[in-house]
Protein backbone atom coordinates (compact mmCIF):
# COMPACT_ATOMS: atom_id res chain seq x y z
CA UNK A 1 0.00 0.00 0.00
CA UNK A 2 2.42 2.55 1.31
CA UNK A 3 5.71 2.69 -1.63
CA UNK A 4 7.70 4.98 0.87
CA UNK A 5 9.72 4.79 3.96
CA UNK A 6 8.21 7.86 5.60
CA UNK A 7 4.54 9.08 4.18
CA UNK A 8 3.25 12.31 5.48
CA UNK A 9 -0.45 12.28 3.45
CA UNK A 10 -2.61 15.33 4.04
CA UNK A 11 -0.87 17.06 6.91
CA UNK A 12 -2.34 20.11 7.89
CA UNK A 13 -1.50 22.27 11.51
CA UNK A 14 -3.57 24.89 12.75
CA UNK A 15 -2.55 26.82 16.09
CA UNK A 16 -5.03 28.15 18.02
CA UNK A 17 -4.74 31.87 19.51
CA UNK A 18 -6.87 34.80 20.46
CA UNK A 19 -8.44 35.60 17.84
CA UNK A 20 -8.30 32.78 15.14
CA UNK A 21 -6.36 30.47 13.91
CA UNK A 22 -3.05 30.16 12.45
CA UNK A 23 -2.88 27.60 9.29
CA UNK A 24 0.64 26.47 9.52
CA UNK A 25 0.84 23.73 7.17
CA UNK A 26 -2.20 23.24 4.97
CA UNK A 27 -2.71 19.75 2.83
CA UNK A 28 1.18 18.57 2.99
CA UNK A 29 1.51 15.34 0.79
CA UNK A 30 5.21 13.72 1.05
CA UNK A 31 6.91 10.83 0.73
CA UNK A 32 10.29 9.80 1.28
CA UNK A 33 11.45 6.39 0.17
CA UNK A 34 14.11 4.26 2.23
CA UNK A 35 17.92 6.07 1.37
CA UNK A 36 16.65 9.46 0.04
CA UNK A 37 18.19 12.25 1.53
CA UNK A 38 15.25 14.88 0.93
CA UNK A 39 16.19 18.60 2.10
CA UNK A 40 13.22 21.08 2.57
CA UNK A 41 13.23 24.76 1.78
CA UNK A 42 11.44 27.62 2.31
CA UNK A 43 11.81 30.88 3.71
CA UNK A 44 11.13 31.15 7.31
CA UNK A 45 7.07 31.16 7.86
CA UNK A 46 7.03 28.30 5.60
CA UNK A 47 5.87 25.82 8.25
CA UNK A 48 9.25 23.69 7.74
CA UNK A 49 10.45 23.06 11.33
CA UNK A 50 6.46 22.63 11.74
CA UNK A 51 6.47 19.76 9.38
CA UNK A 52 9.85 18.36 11.12
CA UNK A 53 8.50 18.46 15.01
CA UNK A 54 5.41 16.45 13.33
CA UNK A 55 7.25 13.61 11.70
CA UNK A 56 9.39 13.44 15.16
CA UNK A 57 6.23 13.08 17.27
CA UNK A 58 7.13 16.08 19.39
CA UNK A 59 3.56 18.07 17.96
CA UNK A 60 1.04 16.12 16.33
CA UNK A 61 -0.99 17.34 12.91
CA UNK A 62 -4.53 18.55 13.05
CA UNK A 63 -5.26 16.62 9.93
CA UNK A 64 -3.89 13.68 8.27
CA UNK A 65 -1.54 11.15 9.24
CA UNK A 66 2.36 10.34 9.09
CA UNK A 67 3.80 7.19 9.03
CA UNK A 68 6.84 5.77 9.25
CA UNK A 69 7.39 1.82 7.45
CA UNK A 70 3.85 1.80 7.93
CA UNK A 71 3.14 2.38 11.22
CA UNK A 72 1.55 5.80 12.25
CA UNK A 73 3.02 8.74 14.33
CA UNK A 74 1.61 8.90 17.53
CA UNK A 75 4.63 10.81 19.61
CA UNK A 76 8.61 10.64 19.44
CA UNK A 77 10.48 7.77 19.53
CA UNK A 78 14.40 6.05 18.40
CA UNK A 79 12.81 5.20 15.23
CA UNK A 80 12.85 9.17 13.92
CA UNK A 81 16.21 10.86 15.32
CA UNK A 82 16.39 14.35 16.11
CA UNK A 83 19.09 16.37 15.41
CA UNK A 84 18.30 20.45 16.92
CA UNK A 85 19.87 23.50 15.52
CA UNK A 86 22.10 23.64 18.66
CA UNK A 87 22.45 23.08 22.53
CA UNK A 88 20.62 19.79 22.70
CA UNK A 89 23.39 18.22 24.09
CA UNK A 90 23.93 16.58 27.83
CA UNK A 91 25.91 19.34 28.97
CA UNK A 92 27.10 17.04 32.01
CA UNK A 93 27.96 13.76 29.89
CA UNK A 94 31.02 13.39 28.04
CA UNK A 95 31.04 12.93 24.27
CA UNK A 96 31.21 9.25 24.09
CA UNK A 97 28.39 8.76 27.13
CA UNK A 98 26.25 11.77 25.23
CA UNK A 99 26.49 9.09 22.18
CA UNK A 100 25.71 5.96 24.43
CA UNK A 101 22.60 7.62 25.73
CA UNK A 102 20.12 5.60 23.54
CA UNK A 103 22.16 2.59 23.54
CA UNK A 104 21.81 2.70 27.26
CA UNK A 105 18.00 2.10 27.15
CA UNK A 106 18.34 -0.98 25.57
CA UNK A 107 19.22 -4.37 26.41
CA UNK A 108 22.75 -4.12 24.76
CA UNK A 109 25.64 -5.47 26.76
CA UNK A 110 28.49 -3.01 27.39
CA UNK A 111 30.97 -4.43 25.04
CA UNK A 112 28.77 -4.34 22.29
CA UNK A 113 27.30 -0.64 23.65
CA UNK A 114 31.25 0.72 23.43
CA UNK A 115 32.07 -1.27 19.69
CA UNK A 116 29.05 0.88 17.90
CA UNK A 117 29.81 3.99 20.48
CA UNK A 118 33.54 3.58 18.75
CA UNK A 119 32.06 3.22 15.33
CA UNK A 120 30.11 6.35 14.99
CA UNK A 121 32.63 9.01 17.09
CA UNK A 122 34.73 7.44 14.61
CA UNK A 123 32.79 8.24 11.45
CA UNK A 124 31.97 11.93 12.91
CA UNK A 125 35.93 12.39 13.82
CA UNK A 126 35.46 12.65 17.48
CA UNK A 127 37.56 9.76 19.00
CA UNK A 128 40.21 12.56 20.26
CA UNK A 129 37.74 14.16 21.79
CA UNK A 130 35.47 11.15 23.29
CA UNK A 131 36.18 12.41 27.23
CA UNK A 132 35.61 15.61 26.77
CA UNK A 133 32.61 17.67 28.29
CA UNK A 134 29.80 19.46 25.58
CA UNK A 135 31.25 22.51 26.78
CA UNK A 136 34.61 21.78 25.89
CA UNK A 137 33.82 21.78 22.41
CA UNK A 138 33.05 23.67 19.59
CA UNK A 139 29.77 24.07 17.51
CA UNK A 140 30.27 22.23 14.58
CA UNK A 141 31.84 19.88 16.88
CA UNK A 142 28.96 19.93 18.94
CA UNK A 143 26.51 19.07 16.27
CA UNK A 144 28.70 16.13 15.17
CA UNK A 145 28.36 14.64 18.69
CA UNK A 146 24.41 15.03 18.76
CA UNK A 147 24.72 13.64 15.17
CA UNK A 148 26.10 10.42 15.96
CA UNK A 149 24.08 10.51 19.32
CA UNK A 150 20.74 10.38 17.07
CA UNK A 151 22.64 7.81 14.25
CA UNK A 152 23.52 5.36 17.58
CA UNK A 153 19.80 4.21 17.99
CA UNK A 154 19.75 3.47 14.39
CA UNK A 155 16.71 5.53 13.21
CA UNK A 156 14.38 4.96 10.41
CA UNK A 157 14.68 8.47 9.10
CA UNK A 158 17.21 10.84 10.54
CA UNK A 159 15.47 14.56 11.03
CA UNK A 160 17.91 17.57 10.83
CA UNK A 161 16.45 20.87 11.73
CA UNK A 162 18.82 23.31 10.22
CA UNK A 163 21.24 21.29 11.84
CA UNK A 164 24.55 23.74 10.46
CA UNK A 165 22.47 27.06 10.78
CA UNK A 166 24.31 28.69 13.87
CA UNK A 167 27.78 27.38 12.40
CA UNK A 168 30.06 30.02 10.58
CA UNK A 169 30.25 29.31 6.70
CA UNK A 170 33.58 27.08 7.05
CA UNK A 171 31.81 24.53 9.83
CA UNK A 172 29.11 24.61 7.73
CA UNK A 173 30.96 23.11 4.41
CA UNK A 174 32.82 20.43 6.45
CA UNK A 175 29.75 19.32 8.06
CA UNK A 176 27.90 19.25 4.90
CA UNK A 177 30.81 16.87 3.38
CA UNK A 178 31.07 14.96 6.68
CA UNK A 179 27.06 14.16 7.14
CA UNK A 180 26.77 13.12 3.23
CA UNK A 181 29.32 10.75 3.94
CA UNK A 182 28.01 9.68 6.96
CA UNK A 183 24.78 9.04 4.38
CA UNK A 184 26.78 7.45 2.57
CA UNK A 185 28.17 4.92 4.87
CA UNK A 186 25.04 4.26 6.85
CA UNK A 187 22.38 4.25 3.90
CA UNK A 188 20.40 5.89 6.82
CA UNK A 189 16.86 7.91 5.35
CA UNK A 190 17.57 11.83 6.15
CA UNK A 191 14.34 14.63 6.18
CA UNK A 192 16.35 17.77 6.60
CA UNK A 193 14.99 21.35 7.00
CA UNK A 194 17.29 24.48 5.50
CA UNK A 195 16.53 27.70 4.56
CA UNK A 196 20.21 27.71 2.77
CA UNK A 197 19.37 26.44 -0.96
CA UNK A 198 23.05 25.84 -1.57
CA UNK A 199 23.34 23.85 1.29
CA UNK A 200 20.32 21.67 0.23
CA UNK A 201 20.95 20.99 -3.37
CA UNK A 202 24.42 20.19 -2.47
CA UNK A 203 23.05 17.18 0.32
CA UNK A 204 20.20 16.64 -0.93
CA UNK A 205 18.93 13.42 -3.49
CA UNK A 206 15.49 15.45 -3.39
CA UNK A 207 14.92 19.13 -2.72
CA UNK A 208 11.28 19.92 -1.39
CA UNK A 209 10.05 23.90 -1.72
CA UNK A 210 7.80 25.16 1.07
CA UNK A 211 4.69 27.82 -0.36
CA UNK A 212 4.14 30.31 2.87
CA UNK A 213 1.09 31.15 4.29
CA UNK A 214 -0.20 28.60 4.83
CA UNK A 215 2.56 25.68 4.41
CA UNK A 216 2.34 23.76 1.03
CA UNK A 217 4.55 21.81 -0.84
CA UNK A 218 5.37 24.55 -3.75
CA UNK A 219 8.22 22.07 -5.42
CA UNK A 220 9.88 18.55 -5.50
CA UNK A 221 13.03 18.95 -7.17
CA UNK A 222 14.99 15.30 -7.95
CA UNK A 223 18.81 16.66 -7.57
CA UNK A 224 20.33 15.07 -10.98
CA UNK A 225 23.76 15.42 -9.72
CA UNK A 226 26.33 12.51 -9.32
CA UNK A 227 26.22 10.55 -5.96
CA UNK A 228 29.68 11.24 -5.79
CA UNK A 229 29.97 14.70 -4.89
CA UNK A 230 32.77 16.99 -3.32
CA UNK A 231 32.79 20.70 -2.60
CA UNK A 232 34.35 21.48 -5.50
CA UNK A 233 30.83 20.39 -7.29
CA UNK A 234 29.16 23.93 -5.82
CA UNK A 235 31.03 25.68 -8.58
CA UNK A 236 30.02 23.68 -11.66
CA UNK A 237 27.43 25.17 -14.11
CA UNK A 238 25.12 22.20 -13.19
CA UNK A 239 24.89 23.19 -9.79
CA UNK A 240 24.87 26.38 -10.02
CA UNK A 241 22.11 26.45 -12.86
CA UNK A 242 20.02 23.82 -10.07
CA UNK A 243 20.45 26.15 -7.53
CA UNK A 244 19.43 29.49 -9.29
CA UNK A 245 15.82 27.55 -10.05
CA UNK A 246 15.35 26.61 -6.34
CA UNK A 247 16.38 29.95 -5.25
CA UNK A 248 14.09 31.56 -7.47
CA UNK A 249 11.44 29.11 -6.47
CA UNK A 250 12.31 30.09 -2.96
CA UNK A 251 12.67 33.83 -3.34
CA UNK A 252 9.24 33.97 -5.10
CA UNK A 253 7.62 32.50 -1.73
CA UNK A 254 9.37 34.64 0.15
CA UNK A 255 7.75 37.94 -1.95
CA UNK A 256 4.32 36.54 -1.73
CA UNK A 257 4.47 37.35 1.78
CA UNK A 258 6.40 40.55 2.09
CA UNK B 1 -7.96 32.96 38.20
CA UNK B 2 -5.68 31.38 40.00
CA UNK B 3 -1.65 33.11 39.24
CA UNK B 4 -0.88 29.18 37.61
CA UNK B 5 -2.68 29.42 35.25
CA UNK B 6 -3.07 33.68 33.91
CA UNK B 7 0.43 33.03 33.43
CA UNK B 8 0.26 29.55 31.72
CA UNK B 9 1.03 29.08 28.13
CA UNK B 10 -0.10 26.48 26.18
CA UNK B 11 2.76 25.02 24.19
CA UNK B 12 0.46 25.12 20.99
CA UNK B 13 0.55 28.81 21.74
CA UNK B 14 4.12 29.08 22.17
CA UNK B 15 4.34 27.00 18.93
CA UNK B 16 1.89 29.96 17.20
CA UNK B 17 4.03 32.56 18.43
CA UNK B 18 7.52 31.07 17.21
CA UNK B 19 5.26 31.04 13.86
CA UNK B 20 3.98 34.29 14.14
CA UNK B 21 7.45 35.98 14.69
CA UNK B 22 9.08 33.82 12.21
CA UNK B 23 6.42 36.09 9.75
CA UNK B 24 6.54 39.15 10.95
CA UNK B 25 9.63 38.86 10.42
CA UNK B 26 9.47 38.11 7.07
CA UNK B 27 7.16 40.66 6.32
CA UNK B 28 9.18 43.58 8.24
CA UNK B 29 10.13 43.94 4.17
CA UNK B 30 13.36 46.05 3.52
CA UNK B 31 12.18 48.07 0.47
CA UNK B 32 12.59 51.67 1.39
CA UNK B 33 12.52 54.70 -1.00
CA UNK B 34 16.19 56.41 -1.54
CA UNK B 35 16.46 59.61 1.02
CA UNK B 36 18.37 63.15 0.57
CA UNK B 37 18.70 65.65 3.08
CA UNK B 38 21.68 63.58 4.61
CA UNK B 39 24.52 66.02 3.42
CA UNK B 40 23.86 69.14 4.83
CA UNK B 41 23.64 67.98 8.44
CA UNK B 42 26.38 70.00 11.04
CA UNK B 43 29.17 66.97 12.64
CA UNK B 44 27.44 65.73 15.16
CA UNK B 45 29.17 67.40 18.75
CA UNK B 46 32.27 64.66 19.79
CA UNK B 47 32.64 63.91 23.53
CA UNK B 48 36.67 64.27 25.02
CA UNK B 49 37.58 61.02 26.00
CA UNK B 50 37.25 60.31 29.73
CA UNK B 51 40.11 59.68 31.74
CA UNK B 52 41.33 55.57 32.39
CA UNK B 53 39.71 54.80 35.60
CA UNK B 54 42.07 53.09 38.12
CA UNK B 55 41.93 49.11 37.66
CA UNK B 56 40.18 48.81 40.80
CA UNK B 57 37.37 50.42 40.08
CA UNK B 58 36.57 49.04 36.33
CA UNK B 59 33.38 47.51 35.56
CA UNK B 60 33.23 44.63 35.40
CA UNK B 61 36.78 43.75 35.18
CA UNK B 62 38.74 41.14 37.08
CA UNK B 63 41.51 42.42 39.70
CA UNK B 64 45.10 40.77 40.02
CA UNK B 65 45.13 38.11 42.29
CA UNK B 66 47.49 40.09 45.09
CA UNK B 67 44.91 42.69 45.02
CA UNK B 68 42.19 40.43 45.32
CA UNK B 69 43.52 38.36 48.50
CA UNK B 70 44.53 41.76 50.04
CA UNK B 71 41.24 43.09 49.84
CA UNK B 72 39.95 39.62 50.80
CA UNK B 73 41.94 40.36 54.24
CA UNK B 74 41.40 43.72 54.74
CA UNK B 75 37.74 42.60 54.87
CA UNK B 76 38.25 41.18 58.18
CA UNK B 77 40.91 43.40 59.52
CA UNK B 78 39.46 46.31 59.29
CA UNK B 79 36.20 45.97 61.43
CA UNK B 80 38.71 43.63 63.76
CA UNK B 81 41.00 47.19 64.07
CA UNK B 82 37.77 49.21 64.90
CA UNK B 83 36.92 47.00 67.41
CA UNK B 84 40.26 47.04 68.94
CA UNK B 85 40.47 50.71 68.71
CA UNK B 86 37.07 51.05 70.36
CA UNK B 87 38.26 49.18 73.40
CA UNK B 88 41.59 49.83 73.48
CA UNK B 89 40.60 53.22 73.99
CA UNK B 90 37.46 52.76 76.19
CA UNK B 91 35.74 54.82 73.67
CA UNK B 92 32.60 52.38 74.23
CA UNK B 93 31.95 50.88 78.12
CA UNK B 94 33.67 47.56 78.00
CA UNK B 95 30.46 46.15 79.75
CA UNK B 96 28.93 46.60 76.10
CA UNK B 97 31.86 46.15 74.28
CA UNK B 98 34.14 43.56 74.96
CA UNK B 99 38.10 43.75 73.73
CA UNK B 100 38.78 41.08 71.33
CA UNK B 101 40.66 39.32 74.16
CA UNK B 102 38.07 38.88 76.38
CA UNK B 103 35.80 37.94 73.92
CA UNK B 104 38.31 34.93 72.74
CA UNK B 105 38.70 33.72 76.27
CA UNK B 106 35.38 33.83 77.33
CA UNK B 107 34.98 31.27 74.60
CA UNK B 108 38.02 29.12 75.70
CA UNK B 109 36.36 28.92 79.08
CA UNK B 110 33.35 27.73 77.20
CA UNK B 111 35.04 25.67 75.05
CA UNK B 112 37.10 24.17 78.05
CA UNK B 113 33.91 23.32 80.17
CA UNK B 114 32.34 21.60 76.96
CA UNK B 115 29.28 23.95 77.37
CA UNK B 116 29.80 25.23 74.08
CA UNK B 117 30.23 22.20 71.89
CA UNK B 118 27.03 20.95 73.77
CA UNK B 119 25.13 23.93 72.47
CA UNK B 120 26.73 23.76 69.15
CA UNK B 121 25.79 20.44 68.77
CA UNK B 122 22.24 20.54 69.79
CA UNK B 123 22.13 23.74 67.59
CA UNK B 124 23.13 21.95 64.55
CA UNK B 125 21.41 18.67 65.17
CA UNK B 126 18.16 20.73 65.12
CA UNK B 127 19.08 21.78 62.00
CA UNK B 128 20.14 18.13 60.50
CA UNK B 129 16.21 17.02 61.38
CA UNK B 130 14.15 20.64 61.06
CA UNK B 131 16.23 21.39 57.54
CA UNK B 132 16.87 18.04 56.40
CA UNK B 133 13.04 16.78 57.08
CA UNK B 134 12.24 19.94 54.76
CA UNK B 135 14.50 19.07 52.18
CA UNK B 136 13.18 15.65 51.91
CA UNK B 137 9.70 16.91 51.65
CA UNK B 138 10.23 19.74 49.36
CA UNK B 139 12.58 18.12 46.83
CA UNK B 140 10.07 15.68 45.90
CA UNK B 141 7.24 18.23 45.71
CA UNK B 142 9.11 20.84 43.85
CA UNK B 143 10.15 18.20 40.95
CA UNK B 144 6.45 17.58 40.54
CA UNK B 145 5.91 21.38 40.61
CA UNK B 146 8.54 21.79 37.96
CA UNK B 147 7.99 18.21 35.78
CA UNK B 148 3.84 18.23 35.75
CA UNK B 149 1.46 21.17 34.79
CA UNK B 150 -0.66 18.68 37.15
CA UNK B 151 1.47 19.42 40.30
CA UNK B 152 2.04 22.88 39.79
CA UNK B 153 -1.60 23.42 39.53
CA UNK B 154 -2.20 21.19 42.35
CA UNK B 155 0.67 22.43 44.87
CA UNK B 156 1.40 26.09 43.99
CA UNK B 157 -1.65 28.06 44.72
CA UNK B 158 -1.95 27.11 48.59
CA UNK B 159 1.74 27.10 48.61
CA UNK B 160 2.24 30.58 47.20
CA UNK B 161 0.41 31.50 50.47
CA UNK B 162 2.05 29.67 53.11
CA UNK B 163 5.00 30.77 51.89
CA UNK B 164 3.97 34.35 52.99
CA UNK B 165 3.45 33.33 56.62
CA UNK B 166 6.71 34.15 58.47
CA UNK B 167 7.67 31.67 60.74
CA UNK B 168 8.63 34.29 63.35
CA UNK B 169 4.49 34.48 63.36
CA UNK B 170 3.92 31.05 63.42
CA UNK B 171 5.75 30.22 66.61
CA UNK B 172 3.34 31.03 69.40
CA UNK B 173 0.53 28.32 67.30
CA UNK B 174 3.36 25.97 67.28
CA UNK B 175 3.98 26.01 71.14
CA UNK B 176 0.16 25.18 71.33
CA UNK B 177 0.53 22.59 69.18
CA UNK B 178 3.84 20.93 69.55
CA UNK B 179 4.79 21.96 73.27
CA UNK B 180 8.19 23.87 73.96
CA UNK B 181 10.16 20.55 73.17
CA UNK B 182 12.68 19.66 70.80
CA UNK B 183 9.49 19.13 68.11
CA UNK B 184 8.95 22.64 68.46
CA UNK B 185 12.18 23.95 67.32
CA UNK B 186 12.12 21.13 64.36
CA UNK B 187 8.67 22.35 63.48
CA UNK B 188 9.39 25.80 63.05
CA UNK B 189 13.25 25.08 61.38
CA UNK B 190 10.81 22.79 58.63
CA UNK B 191 7.73 25.63 58.52
CA UNK B 192 10.30 28.43 57.79
CA UNK B 193 12.20 26.99 54.75
CA UNK B 194 9.85 24.22 53.47
CA UNK B 195 8.22 26.31 51.36
CA UNK B 196 11.04 28.31 50.03
CA UNK B 197 12.93 25.06 48.86
CA UNK B 198 9.96 23.86 46.85
CA UNK B 199 9.55 26.90 45.06
CA UNK B 200 13.22 27.52 44.40
CA UNK B 201 13.40 23.24 43.32
CA UNK B 202 11.06 23.89 41.17
CA UNK B 203 12.13 26.77 39.40
CA UNK B 204 15.18 24.71 38.92
CA UNK B 205 13.65 21.82 37.42
CA UNK B 206 11.56 23.88 35.01
CA UNK B 207 14.75 25.29 33.65
CA UNK B 208 15.71 21.99 32.33
CA UNK B 209 15.42 23.19 28.49
CA UNK B 210 12.62 21.73 27.03
CA UNK B 211 14.68 20.60 24.00
CA UNK B 212 16.88 18.50 26.03
CA UNK B 213 13.41 16.64 26.88
CA UNK B 214 12.61 16.63 23.22
CA UNK B 215 15.46 15.32 22.41
CA UNK B 216 15.92 12.68 24.71
CA UNK B 217 12.39 11.08 23.79
CA UNK B 218 13.68 11.21 19.90
CA UNK B 219 16.11 9.02 21.51
CA UNK B 220 14.19 7.00 22.85
CA UNK B 221 13.58 7.67 26.89
CA UNK B 222 10.44 7.05 28.43
CA UNK B 223 9.18 9.05 30.66
CA UNK B 224 10.63 7.91 34.06
CA UNK B 225 13.82 7.26 32.15
CA UNK B 226 13.73 11.09 30.92
CA UNK B 227 13.54 11.59 34.65
CA UNK B 228 16.06 9.99 35.90
CA UNK B 229 18.57 10.23 33.28
CA UNK B 230 17.77 14.08 32.04
CA UNK B 231 15.75 16.07 34.41
CA UNK B 232 17.55 15.17 37.88
CA UNK B 233 21.17 15.32 36.38
CA UNK B 234 20.71 18.48 35.25
CA UNK B 235 18.69 20.00 38.54
CA UNK B 236 21.39 18.81 41.15
CA UNK B 237 23.83 21.58 41.33
CA UNK B 238 20.67 23.66 41.23
CA UNK B 239 19.14 22.05 44.02
CA UNK B 240 22.03 21.75 46.17
CA UNK B 241 22.20 25.98 45.79
CA UNK B 242 18.66 26.03 46.44
CA UNK B 243 19.67 23.97 49.67
CA UNK B 244 22.89 26.18 50.36
CA UNK B 245 20.19 29.47 50.28
CA UNK B 246 18.39 28.10 52.39
CA UNK B 247 20.58 26.76 54.38
CA UNK B 248 21.60 30.42 55.73
CA UNK B 249 17.48 30.57 56.49
CA UNK B 250 17.92 27.58 58.60
CA UNK B 251 20.75 28.92 60.80
CA UNK B 252 18.66 32.30 61.53
CA UNK B 253 15.72 30.28 62.04
CA UNK B 254 17.13 27.80 64.92
CA UNK B 255 18.79 30.87 66.89
CA UNK B 256 15.29 32.64 67.11
CA UNK B 257 13.72 29.22 68.21
CA UNK B 258 16.12 28.66 70.79
CA UNK B 259 15.67 32.26 71.88
CA UNK B 260 12.27 32.03 72.83
CA UNK B 261 12.21 28.75 74.04
CA UNK B 262 15.14 26.22 74.60
CA UNK B 263 17.18 24.77 77.36
CA UNK B 264 20.25 23.96 75.15
CA UNK B 265 21.48 25.73 71.90
CA UNK B 266 23.91 28.31 71.09
CA UNK B 267 20.22 30.59 71.06
CA UNK B 268 20.10 29.40 74.81
CA UNK B 269 23.35 30.09 75.47
CA UNK B 270 23.21 33.99 74.49
CA UNK B 271 19.95 34.43 76.13
CA UNK B 272 21.86 32.84 79.15
CA UNK B 273 25.11 35.03 78.73
CA UNK B 274 22.67 37.74 78.80
CA UNK B 275 21.05 37.47 81.92
CA UNK B 276 25.17 37.36 83.57
CA UNK B 277 25.65 40.51 81.29
CA UNK B 278 28.15 38.58 79.89
CA UNK B 279 28.88 40.56 76.98
CA UNK B 280 32.08 38.61 76.45
CA UNK B 281 30.63 35.28 76.41
CA UNK B 282 27.93 36.68 73.25
CA UNK B 283 30.81 37.64 71.31
CA UNK B 284 32.02 34.43 71.59
CA UNK B 285 28.61 32.05 70.62
CA UNK B 286 28.19 34.74 67.61
CA UNK B 287 31.38 33.73 66.39
CA UNK B 288 30.94 30.62 66.45
CA UNK B 289 27.54 30.74 64.96
CA UNK B 290 29.03 33.23 62.01
CA UNK B 291 31.80 30.53 61.43
CA UNK B 292 29.34 27.52 61.20
CA UNK B 293 27.69 28.80 58.81
CA UNK B 294 30.55 30.06 56.53
CA UNK B 295 32.16 26.34 57.20
CA UNK B 296 28.79 24.39 56.26
CA UNK B 297 28.46 26.89 53.23
CA UNK B 298 31.63 26.54 52.10
CA UNK B 299 31.12 23.01 52.44
CA UNK B 300 27.88 22.65 50.30
CA UNK B 301 29.70 24.77 47.92
CA UNK B 302 32.55 22.50 47.20
CA UNK B 303 29.96 19.89 46.84
CA UNK B 304 27.81 21.63 44.57
CA UNK B 305 31.34 22.46 42.18
CA UNK B 306 32.03 18.77 42.32
CA UNK B 307 28.22 18.01 40.98
CA UNK B 308 27.94 20.79 39.00
CA UNK B 309 31.47 20.70 37.18
CA UNK B 310 29.98 20.22 33.61
CA UNK B 311 27.92 23.62 34.14
CA UNK B 312 31.40 25.40 35.16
Amino acid sequence: MSSGLLEIEGVSKRFAVRGGTINALDGIDLTVSRGDFVCVCGASGSGKSTLLSLVAGLDSPSDGRITVDGNAVVGPGPDRGLVPQAGSLYPWRTVERNVAFGLELLPVDSAERARRVDWYLAETGLTALRKSLPRQLSGGQQQRVAIARALACEPEVLLLDEPFGALDVQTKEDMQVLIRQVWRDTGTTVLMVTHDVEEAVFLGSRVVVMESGPGRVASDITVELPADRDLAIKRTPEFLALRATIEDLVRAQHRKVS
Amino acid sequence: MKPAETNRVSADEQAAQRFLEAERAERGGVATAAQSGHNDWAPLPRRSRPKQPSALLTIRKPIPRRTKLTLNILSFAVPLLVWILLSATEAVDPKMLPSPLAALSAGWDLAQSGKLFTDWWATVGRILYGFGLAVVVSVPIGMAMGTFAAGRAFFEPIMSLLRYLPPSALIPLMMIWLGVDEVLKIGVLFIGTVFYNTFMTADVVRSVPPQLVNVSYTLGARRNEVLRKVIVPHSLPGMIDAVRVNMAAAWNLVVVAEVIASTTGLGRGIVQAQRFNSVDEIFAMLFVIGVSGVLIDVALRLLRDRVGRWAA
